[in-house]
């Protein structure tokens, strides 16, 4: 028996601000003292609050310890381990705590949370299936091997699960169309290529609690009549494929995966397909010829993946997410569990990853229904900076900006909707007053538009000419009828498009067209950029009266843009100068000026 | 299937269940713009040209990918889909080069007709446009990307139909291209040139070297006639200008090949134009040969055969006559020597295919193959046995990855890797010479699993008892080590083959064209009847011919021993009935066949031979000394389009007509009759085969009425049961089957349901020993390096074509 368990974040959040060297100096401490057996390490899943890792959270006295550096790690084996007490500088502080925090309890990051599918994750060792099986897992697996297909669907259906991909479609009614589908071979899919940029919930998932993604697939396996799954998990995930194949193996050994498991008669393998690095590979039929070896492009429906998906057979396809809720729902007593978190429409948790202008950075779980205001002023501790809040962007590349009107927005599927966003997989990005909105819709315009297939005509062509636009309007070349032709394109692309891909991909440019609209307006008319982000509605101007003639700016400029006579003012010639913005930092003066195009006067630097 | 109802643009109408919005559409004559459909490939829906708006439908749907739905109210060209449409032509000409002017597709190019239908002119959006080199390395085609609208058809085509795989989908997003991959020029690639993608490309992105700047689709002419080469009998429209022929396009509504070509149909027309084509009679004169007019050279044939026949008698003349000739031309030829009183007819490239005929006439009574192409589509599994042919019979290859497609289990079997080994359900890499052992493994494990047809062998066979008595366990053991496979690959195969409802057998060259095919083709023969595949829809056994016309040559009785469809020469009826038709007597002596001719049984009897068509000397393993029998002639006319090797020993050589400057008849494999029409007129004064005999025959005082081809079909009808129904006027755009026996008749798919040719089918045991041998003597074939298929005749005209550089 171990005194303590030691859980260091060894997520992929954690390892590059550097837990790895963390653990490396906790152990030398504990050899120091001789004492490495009384403790367990772990490197655990991640506990969602990355923007302060590493993190090391000891049980059973939960004592969650971050911002740790190696030469932390003395303190901690002496003072706490061995001293019995807490290491209060090590703690988490913030404007949004009075004093140092413990943990969940005073947290705030925590407090509003409802971890259901991240139960686990920083908990226990993923790469243990013992743990997990401590934890009540596979027992949900273990009474669905007890039920009627028919019936696994019944519940899920009853429990309102809706898929967390992107969709929001009913997973109970996914698997009763592959259910019902007529043939002996079918398939259960899980979608880990999680392409949205900025995602990270479903990694977070894979890492941190793998075998309930196995779970969840035998479960769907039992539910549909499967025999076979594929985890089509991407390729820059090498920490969750690596975990992924020792719970396999793990599941393997212990007889929950294979021939007549647990003597049931059920029979169920689950390999893995690593993919192939385009985010349309994500869209689920892309996603199944990718799984055939072919091209990754997208197929018209019907036929829907549950009547013929993968090779031609019956198939459903799941997000990580969603499938990481399956045991939850299907253990004793789930269904009331699930269904009374949530709303009407959208029952449950969601998984949210924050980033941007906000300050706690990281995952978050939160029921269904929780409001704008609350995920971000609460969990997500406000804004950086202090700076006001001007919308955060939801569901990815594919969904839309909220308003900071909207703050009050509940989060489900349909308000989002109805709002021009989706709920996607679950990103949200903060945007604030130093945020331009014309630059957010090219920036993920740019993006879809590289990763359109190429198949249709209206998403390969129409976003390139629509992004071409924002290029221009960004540079201060918009024209009046731009706006006019982007909500044209926008809406025959979405009305036109093969895939969701094509059908979504203009949402960031209508929705901010929708709320911002005096802000492309003021880039077009009068080339003025209110962000300070679009540099070419900018001239940088040296201020001929103060500057000394030092050089220091000329010396800086890295295409040589500034001229001059050494102790003479110096001038930027305006048709080579990048706006890189080196020549500012150097000068002593600080007489290099920023002056929008299209307004009289000097804002400043 | 139920019934769906629907309405589009105010008109109701019922469909069947599964019919898509555009299929819909069309049976109203609403044409729909699609730029990405094809019917031959699976549902596409990448170019949103068809989109059309549902209502209640979230947007609006692409039809040719959407089914019909109970109730749906569709509308094709509402103020928002116009709006869509146009917008997607903008985009696509925003990025297209227009050089309309010098385009070889204007006219018929697709991009260009909608952009006129929807008035779309102007760049609506300018900006950044696609720049692609050119690649226009290979000796066919040129592929100029940057008209290229990526509607993703010629990917369809190259992966799913041809199954070559040499170009898919490059890159993402605007710069996403189709192509060879690593930006390969195309002849790096794995293609073979079938030409499939150039067919459908649906705008000018992909065109014939041949075609450019020889004409405007409205210069040109078409021409529906029929591919020279294979025994597959592809329709096409060769385009012509000028006398010239300039292209060749498929039949996309022939049953036969359905749109699709292979090289050679596509390609290897040009040989027509060669300047090798001889364009005049010649004589042979001393050690030259001279230029003469046809006067001169009828008058020297005239004056030797009579001369020989005096002075040797009827049975001194032979003719061969060339599998490639017409329905027509082959009946004419056969009735000239019989007429003459030699029964002394035959082909001697059919001897290729000897061990086909033999094995099918001996268990069935008939030798063709026994069921169509499009029936392969169909069956539940199909038994591919030392074949390849994407290579031999393109369309059989497509045909069967169509099959493999819709869930038919493939079973091959092997002993080198073919285009279809990697889709096969089963892979049975044999050795090379032990099909034969393999066949007779299948059966004996069929026997012993209780998996036979008792009802079938019952009613339908003989020799059954004798057959089952010779498949004991020691075949499966011995056909083991013989063919190099386990025992388990053996009996999992030959039980798919065994239980599935209709399971039919190919081989091609590679089985059949070799010594001991016939052994083979008796094992395939005997599993048919085994399994009871014989007799109806989607089973059967394919044996498809190599050259043209080989299976119509024979039905016109080109044979020694048997008249029109076969109909047997020894027996007195059937020499009457032709001696009345033709107002002449008959011989009864039994012909003399070509193969016994060139071994040597006959070269003393034969003085004098008329080869049409035929190129013996350079045909097969036995060359020298078929060269030797022709130079030890005491006269030899040759009618050919080349100088080939056995016209170099002719006394007189007639220039003859190509394919398509002369109408005529051919059957194909699956006994399709077909129509041949004339594009162009012969060069200089080449004429048809057939007025070349019929003036002949006129000038050794028959009197022959036919003014054309369709004349002598007539008379074919009236003397053939098989042929009786079918006439020019019936054979149509689509053929007809034979037997057809009266012109109400519509043709056969199948042969033999009821009753085979011979009565009974007949099981033929096959020892042990004998597959053996076998196995040794392909050994040492192969080491000889000898040709598995015979194409000599193919072969003159390749060789003069562009198609030779593949
Ligand atoms: C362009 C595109 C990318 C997608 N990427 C993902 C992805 O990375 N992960 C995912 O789970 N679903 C993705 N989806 C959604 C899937 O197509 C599919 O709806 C989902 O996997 C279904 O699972 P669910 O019902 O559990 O949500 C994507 C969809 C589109 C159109
Ligand atoms: S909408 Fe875009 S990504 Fe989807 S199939 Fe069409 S081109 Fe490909
Ligand atoms: S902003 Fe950059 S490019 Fe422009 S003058 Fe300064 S250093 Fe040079
Ligand atoms: S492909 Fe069509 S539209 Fe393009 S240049 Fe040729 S004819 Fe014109
Ligand atoms: S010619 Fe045939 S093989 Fe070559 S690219 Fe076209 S379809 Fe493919
Ligand atoms: S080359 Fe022709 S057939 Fe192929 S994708 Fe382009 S337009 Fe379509
Ligand atoms: S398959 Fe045969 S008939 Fe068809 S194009 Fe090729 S050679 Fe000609
Ligand atoms: S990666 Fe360590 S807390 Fe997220
Ligand atoms: S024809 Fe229907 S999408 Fe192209």
């Amino acid at each position: 028996m171990y005194e303590k368990h030691l859980m260091i974040c060894g997520a992929t959040g954690c390892i590059s601000s550097g837990s790895q060297s963390v653990e490396e100096a906790l152990i030398e401490e504990l050899e120091k003292h001789k004492i490495r057996d009384k403790y367990r390490l772990v490197m655990a899943g991640c506990p969602g609050f990355c923007e302060v890792g590493p993190i090391i959270v000891v049980y059973p006295d939960e004592v969650f310890y971050c911002r740790l550096k190696p030469k932390d790690m003395a303190e901690l084996v002496v003072k706490h381990l061995v001293g019995g007490e807490i290491v209060e500088h090590l703690l988490y502080k913030g404007p949004d705590v009075d004093a140092p925090a413990r943990f969940f309890d005073t947290i705030p990051f925590y407090t509003k949370q409802k971890l259901k599918v991240l139960r686990n994750s920083g908990l226990i060792d993923p790469e243990s299936i013992d743990e997990y099986i401590m934890r009540g897992g596979y027992s949900a697996f273990t009474r669905a091997l007890d039920l009627e297909p028919p019936a696994i669907c019944a519940e899920i259906k009853a429990a309102g699960l809706r898929g967390r991909g992107g969709a929001g479609f009913s997973t109970g009614l996914k698997w009763e169309l592959a259910l019902q589908a007529p043939a002996v071979k079918k398939y259960v899919v899980c979608n880990a290529d999680e392409g949205d940029p900025g995602a990270f919930m479903d990694r977070s998932i894979l890492e941190g609690d793998p075998h309930a993604i196995l779970e969840g697939m035998l479960i769907c396996g039992c539910a549909i009549g499967a025999d076979e799954g594929y985890v089509y998990c991407r390729a820059e995930y090498p920490l969750a494929i690596k975990r992924l194949k020792t719970a396999i193996k793990q599941a393997e050994e212990y007889g929950l995966l294979g021939q007549n498991i647990l003597a049931s008669g059920f029979n169920f393998k689950i390999k893995i397909k690593e993919g192939a690095g385009a985010f349309v590979c994500g869209e689920e039929t892309a996603l199944l010829a990718s799984i055939e070896g072919k091209r990754g492009m997208p197929r018209p429906r019907p036929p829907f993946p549950a009547q013929a998906g993968l090779f031609g057979k019956p198939t459903t396809i799941n997000n990580v997410e969603t499938l990481a809720n399956i045991p939850l729902i299907l253990k004793e007593g789930g269904v009331a569990e699930f269904s009374a978190i949530g709303t009407e429409g959208s029952k449950g948790t969601k998984v949210f990853a924050l980033a941007g202008k906000i300050r706690n950075t990281g995952l978050c779980e939160v029921p269904m229904g929780i409001t704008i205001r609350e995920i971000i002023y609460d969990v997500g501790g406000g804004i950086k900076g202090g700076r006001a809040f001007k919308a955060v962007q939801a569901g990815g590349p594919s969904g839309g900006c909220i308003p900071a009107e909207l703050l009050d927005l509940p989060i489900d599927y349909d308000s989002l909707n109805q709002a021009g966003a989706i709920m996607g997989s679950g990103g949200l990005v903060v945007m604030d007053e130093r945020n331009c909105m014309v630059d957010l819709a090219q920036y993920f315009l740019s993006f879809t538009q590289k990763e359109s297939c190429g198949k249709c005509i209206p998403c390969r062509e129409g976003t390139k000419r629509m992004l071409e636009i924002l290029n221009r309007i960004t540079e201060g070349e918009g024209k009046p009828k731009d706006l006019d032709t982007l909500d044209e394109l926008a809406h025959s692309i979405k009305d036109s498009s093969l895939c969701g891909l094509g059908q979504t991909c203009p949402n960031p440019v209508l929705s901010t067209i929708r709320y911002f609209r005096t802000e492309y307006e003021e880039h077009i008319n009068e080339q003025y950029c209110r962000s300070g982000v679009c540099k070419a509605l900018f001239h940088y101007r040296i201020d001929q009266e103060r500057c000394t003639g030092c050089t220091a700016c000329s010396r800086a400029c890295p295409v040589n843009a500034i001229t001059g006579v050494k102790k003479e003012a110096h001038q930027i010639i305006q048709e080579s100068c990048t706006r890189c913005g080196s020549c500012i930092e150097k000068c002593p003066q600080d007489c290099i000026m920023i002056t929008p195009v299209g307004r009289k006067a000097d804002v400043s630097n | 299937m139920s019934a769906i109802k629907l309405t589009i643009d105010g008109k109701e109408l019922e469909v069947a269940a599964g019919t898509t919005i555009l299929q819909a559409a069309r049976e109203l004559g609403i044409d729909l713009p699609t730029l990405c459909h094809d019917p031959e490939l699976p549902p596409n829906g990448a170019c949103r040209l068809c989109v059309v708006e549902v209502e209640k439908a979230k947007s609006l749907v692409a039809s040719c990918v959407t089914p019909a739905a109970p109730g749906m109210v569709v509308h094709t060209e509402s103020e928002r889909v116009v709006r869509v449409r146009r917008s997607i032509l903008s985009l696509l000409i925003a990025n297209h080069p227009l050089v309309c002017i010098t385009c070889e597709q204007t006219g018929s190019c697709k991009l260009q007709d909608y952009c006129y239908r929807y008035s779309v002119t102007e760049n609506e959006y300018v900006g950044e446009t696609k720049e692609l080199p050119l690649d226009s390395s290979n000796a066919f085609f040129v592929r100029d990307m940057t008209k290229c609208i990526l509607c993703g058809i010629c990917v369809g085509k190259c992966q799913e139909i041809a199954g070559a795989g040499a170009i898919d989908f490059t890159m993402r997003g605007f710069i996403t291209n189709v192509g060879p991959a690593y930006e390969d020029k195309i002849e790096d690639s794995t293609c073979v040139f079938c030409g499939l993608c150039i067919d459908s490309c649906p705008v000018g992105a992909l065109v014939p070297k041949a075609l450019i700047g020889k004409g405007r689709p409205w210069q040109v002419e078409k021409t529906k006639t029929i591919c020279p080469y294979c025994g597959v009998g592809c329709g096409i429209y060769l385009q012509t200008r000028d006398n010239e022929v300039i292209n060749v396009r498929p039949d996309f509504d022939s049953p036969v090949n359905r749109g699709h070509l292979c090289a050679r149909g596509k390609f290897g027309w040009d040989y027509l134009q060669s300047k090798e084509r001889l364009t005049t009679p010649l004589i042979r004169s001393e050690e030259v040969f001279v230029a003469v007019g046809w006067e001169e050279a009828f008058g020297l044939i005239v004056d030797n055969l009579k001369e020989i026949r005096s002075s040797f008698g009827p049975a001194a003349l032979m003719g061969l006559c060339s599998p490639k000739a017409s329905n027509e031309e082959s009946y004419i030829f056969q009735k000239l020597f019989r007429s003459l009183g030699s029964n002394n007819v035959d082909s001697y490239s059919r001897h290729c295919h000897a061990p086909a005929v033999e094995g099918m006439t001996r268990a069935f009574g008939g030798a063709a193959m026994t069921n169509s192409m499009e029936e392969l589509v169909s069956a539940e599994a199909i038994f591919l046995i030392e074949a390849d042919p994407l290579k031999t019979h393109p369309i059989i290859g497509y045909r069967i990855r169509e099959a493999i497609r819709q869930g038919t289990c493939l079973i091959a079997a092997q002993s080198e890797d073919t285009g279809l080994s990697d889709i096969a359900s089963y892979y049975l890499q044999i050795k090379s010479g032990s099909a034969v052992a393999l066949a007779n493994a299948f059966a004996a494990v069929i026997l012993e699993e209780n998996l036979y047809n008792p009802k079938f062998i019952n009613k339908r066979t003989e020799g059954f008892a004798a057959y089952s008595s010779s498949l004991g366990p020691e075949v499966v053991r011995r056909s083991l080590e013989l063919t190099g496979i386990n025992e388990e690959q053996l009996r999992s195969a030959a039980r798919a083959f065994a239980t599935a409802n209709s399971a039919a057998i190919v081989s091609t060259a590679g089985g059949v064209a070799q010594e001991g095919g016939s052994l083979l083709v008796t094992a395939l023969a005997n599993l048919a009847l085994l399994t009871g595949n014989l007799g109806r829809e989607n089973c059967g056994l394919y044996l498809p011919y190599s050259e043209n016309n080989l299976q119509g040559s024979a039905d016109m009785g080109t044979l020694p021993a048997l008249l029109t469809g076969y109909q047997p020469l020894r027996e007195k009826t059937v020499r009457d009935h032709f001696s009345r038709a033709w107002k002449v007597e008959l011989s009864e002596q039994p012909g003399l066949s070509a193969a016994a001719l060139f071994s040597g049984y006959g070269n003393k009897t034969v003085k004098a031979m008329l080869v049409m068509g035929e190129n013996p000397a350079a045909c097969g393993e036995h060359r020298e000394a078929v060269t030797e029998v022709l130079r030890n002639l005491n006269f030899l006319v040759v009618q050919e389009m080349f100088m080939t090797e056995t016209a170099m020993l002719a006394d007189v050589i007639l220039p003859a007509a190509g394919f398509a400057e002369k109408m005529g008849t051919y059957t194909n494999v699956e006994r399709r009759v077909q129509l041949n029409r004339a594009a162009i007129v012969p060069p200089g004064d080449a004429r048809p085969d057939w007025a070349i005999l019929t003036e002949l025959a006129g000038r050794l005082g028959f009197k022959w009425e036919y003014e054309s081809p369709e004349d002598i079909s007539t008379e074919i009808a009236a003397l053939t049961p098989q042929y009786a129904g079918i006439s020019y006027e019936r054979i149509g755009a689509k053929g007809l089957q034979w037997p057809c026996p009266h012109s109400e008749h519509p043709g056969s798919k199948y042969l033999y349901e009821g009753r085979f040719q011979r009565g009974l089918g007949l099981f033929t045991p096959i020892s042990m020993d004998d597959q053996a041998k076998l196995l040794f003597s392909y050994e040492e074939n192969r080491s000889a390096g000898k040709k598995t298929l015979c194409n000599c005749l193919s072969d003159s005209m390749r060789n003069r074509s562009v198609i030779s550089k593949l």
